[in-house]
């Protein structure tokens, strides 16, 4: 702290030379409790943001080291038999309606046979000895033969996933030194593992499917795709909607509406709108698009109405605010010049207040993007595999696939789900990035 | 950005009184005929009944609040913006009445310019300032003409030879002064008869000021200017005639030079010495 009596003599109120007999510079003892509290309330400052970036940081971090494995998968390579016996069991010439019925499963299955023949007798080993591999192996198999029947009749080695127990072993989330009893996966199992392993022939790779196919109930095929398309077309519905009646009513309401009794009531009822609880925007979508309108259930068109009916309320205060920023000097200039008031408004204040209404409406889509409860009202918390096609195909958003995982009992859904929370943070970052990148671009140009 | 060239004229000659002859020949462009204004309950001005001559300025003087904005607000009713203002009376354009519900505002606002207190320029290139106007009442045909309206404009407000060479920058990079030429430029471009200055020095330096002064003088030509100021040595300065507003009245109106010379009100006479305001 700086010393009070190291104030240059001689300076009294105002910068004017006085008498320093005349004025003497006392040292108030108020003057140390003033600078201690300065300090207090700068330190309590820091520790308030630290505070909340440590928080933060926590939040982060958990979710990122409990999902960060979600984005690889093992995969073990297995010998496989395309034999011409269980593909074209009549013999005859090759029918591609027998090979896309044909059992790829027992192919898997015989290859694991001849790998551990010990196996082989007991039905629960066997069972086991199956259960290595995900049972939607077969897929991987046909979709190979379908595109090149030659395959017929020889020997490959294909990489096929391990199943979520066995991946989730692989990564080291279980624990190989607790009693058998306490673990998802057997002594047996373990073994046929390391053996393979120690071969080599289990590895790594990004999980590319994570990212391109629907959900599943199998965790090593569940993927964020069809979520993801869920939540892009439902925006757009959102957008669509939201964005020109937001705006039109922030333009009419701050432009050309009287100020008086009623649009105070309507201004009042917007900042109302805004802190409903969003549950209540989807008991109202299931009441009025569902049941009275017959809308269809789970349907993104529905979701996206739902939400833009919550997002209004927030494009609508942003729009204003907006609106209101742009001096009154533009709007009396064009006024001056014989413009018409909708000139005014299309030639110089909406443009100017466009940058904002463009910022808060991304923020109102973020918000939308990561909105939960709405939609579990209208049905779009349903298990969807097929990725939505339509706005009337029933689909799944990002957010509601979180919930959905999250509830699911097996062990591997836990990664998937901090995963998924990632790609959802992932998108919103990015548009909040681009609502800061807007504000800087466009800032104040008058 | 320097203000070029100071002004060689001495600005504290005033505009040559008119003379008689001319006195006489005067038209009367705009009239005011007992104009009452209200802002809600607020009786902002009374009974005003003031001519303004063509191709003369005429400069309404008074202390804040005195109504003189006011009433030049209401010559091309600016007012009407503003929902608790009331006027009555009767303003007349070329004898039409323009608060006449069949006249359309905005072709009254094409006659009647405005030129504002602080610089407002668009957050545009300097062309697509000037040339808004003319676009929006359809006056140029084809770019050609728009180009020439927009060289005319900025040469008659003194501002071509400064800004020729970046017409697409924006007006608001502009120093005051440029500014405010370029707003009055702006006014003029879409031909008005009347030119209305809500204070249009007072954000401005000296130097940029005796060169806006000098601008309206050379204006008085073509255009009928009627013109706010605080600044009496302004008033003495530019203006043919001079109207005295206080607490709402109008108090005198007259030539400038019996108006600063010999006021008839004493009112007139404490605010011009400097006693009030």
């Amino acid at each position: 702290m700086t010393d009070a009596t190291s104030f240059p003599p001689g300076t009294g109120s105002g910068g004017r030379p006085t008498d320093p007999a005349r004025r003497p510079l006392v040292v108030s003892p108020h003057l140390a409790r003033r600078y201690a509290r300065e300090r207090r309330f700068r330190l309590l400052g820091l520790a308030s943001v630290a505070t909340a970036g440590l928080i933060l940081l926590i939040l982060l971090g958990s979710i990122v080291s409990k999902g960060y494995s979600a984005f690889w998968q093992y995969n073990v390579d297995l010998t496989i038999e395309f034999s011409a016996e269980e593909l074209n069991p009549d013999g005859g010439p090759v029918d591609m309606e027998t090979l896309r019925r044909a059992n790829y499963l027992a192919l898997v299955r015989d290859s694991l046979k001849r790998e551990f023949p010990d196996a082989a007798g007991d039905r629960s080993e066997r069972r086991k000895l199956y259960g290595l591999v995900s049972p939607n192996a077969d897929i991987v198999l046909r979709s190979m033969v379908l595109e090149d029947p030659g395959l017929i009749g020889t020997t490959q080695t294909v990489t096929i996933k391990l199943s979520d127990d066995m991946d989730t072993f692989a990564k080291g989330y279980i624990d190989r030194n607790l009693p058998e009893g306490d673990r998802r996966v057997t002594d047996l199992e373990i073994g046929w593992f390391d053996h393979l392993n120690s071969e080599g022939r289990i590895h790594a790779a990004f999980n590319v499917d994570f990212f391109t196919q629907g959900d599943s109930r199998e965790p090593e095929e569940a993927g964020i795709y069809g979520a993801l398309i869920g939540s892009i077309l439902t925006l757009m519905v959102t957008l669509l909607v939201s964005f020109p009646i937001g705006v039109m009513a922030a333009v009419y309401l701050e432009e050309f509406a009287p100020k008086n009794r009623l649009t105070d009531l309507i201004e009042v009822n917007i900042n109302n709108l805004a802190a409903v609880p969003s549950i209540v925007f989807g008991l109202l979508g299931l009441a009025v698009f569902l049941n009275f309108f017959g809308l269809p259930r789970s349907a993104p068109l529905v979701g996206g109405l739902v939400l833009a009916l919550m997002t209004l309320p927030t494009i609508i205060i942003a729009s204003r605010s907006a609106l209101k920023a742009v001096p009154p000097s533009i709007r009396e200039a064009a006024l001056g010049l014989g413009a018409s008031p909708l000139q005014v408004v299309t030639h110089h204040v909406l443009p100017l207040a466009m940058p904002g209404i463009l910022t808060g409406t991304i923020i109102g889509m973020a918000q939308a993007l990561g909105e939960t409860a709405p939609l579990l009202m209208i049905g779009m918390v349903a298990f969807i595999v097929d990725i939505p096609q339509s706005f009337t195909d029933p689909a799944t958003v990002l957010p509601v696939q979180v919930y959905i995982w999250a509830d699911s009992p097996e062990r591997a859904f836990v990664e998937k789900t901090s995963a998924a929370i990632m790609v959802l943070l992932g998108f919103l970052v990015l548009m909040n990035a681009i609502a800061v990148l807007l504000r800087k671009r466009f800032e104040r140009r008058w | 950005m320097t203000e070029p060239s100071t002004p060689t004229r001495d600005v504290t000659v005033a505009a040559k009184p008119p003379g008689p002859e001319q006195l006489a020949n005067r038209y009367t462009k705009v009239q005011s005929r007992d104009v009452n204004v209200y802002y809600g309950e607020k009786h902002a001005l009374k009974h005003v009944d003031l001519d303004v001559y063509e191709n003369e300025v005429t400069a309404l003087i008074g202390p804040s609040g005195c109504g003189k904005s006011t009433f030049l607000r209401c010559l091309n009713r600016m007012n009407d913006v503003i929902d608790i203002c009331r006027v009555t009376g009767r303003i007349s354009l070329d004898d039409h009445d323009i608060y006449d519900p069949s006249l359309d505002v905005v072709q009254l606002r094409a006659r009647v310019g405005m030129v504002f207190q602080k610089p407002n320029p668009f957050p545009k290139s300097i062309y697509d300032n000037i040339a808004y106007g003319p676009r929006i009442h359809g006056i140029a045909h084809g770019k050609a003409e728009l180009d020439e309206i927009v060289q005319k404009s900025l040469e008659r407000a003194g501002l071509w030879k400064e800004v020729s060479d970046r017409l697409d920058q924006p007006g608001t990079g502009l120093s005051g002064g440029q500014q405010q030429r370029l707003c009055i430029a702006r006014a003029i471009a879409v031909n008005p008869e009347v030119i209305l200055m809500d204070e249009p020095c007072s954000a401005l330096d000296p130097i940029a000021t005796a060169r806006i002064e000098e601008l309206i003088d050379e204006l008085r030509e073509n255009f009928t200017i009627v013109i706010v100021t605080h600044s009496m040595q302004q008033a003495a300065r530019v203006s043919q005639r001079t109207a005295f507003f206080h607490l709402g009245d109008l108090v005198e109106v007259g030539e400038t030079e019996a108006i600063f010379t010999n006021p008839e009100d004493s009112r007139t006479q404490g605010y011009i010495t400097g006693r009030f305001g």
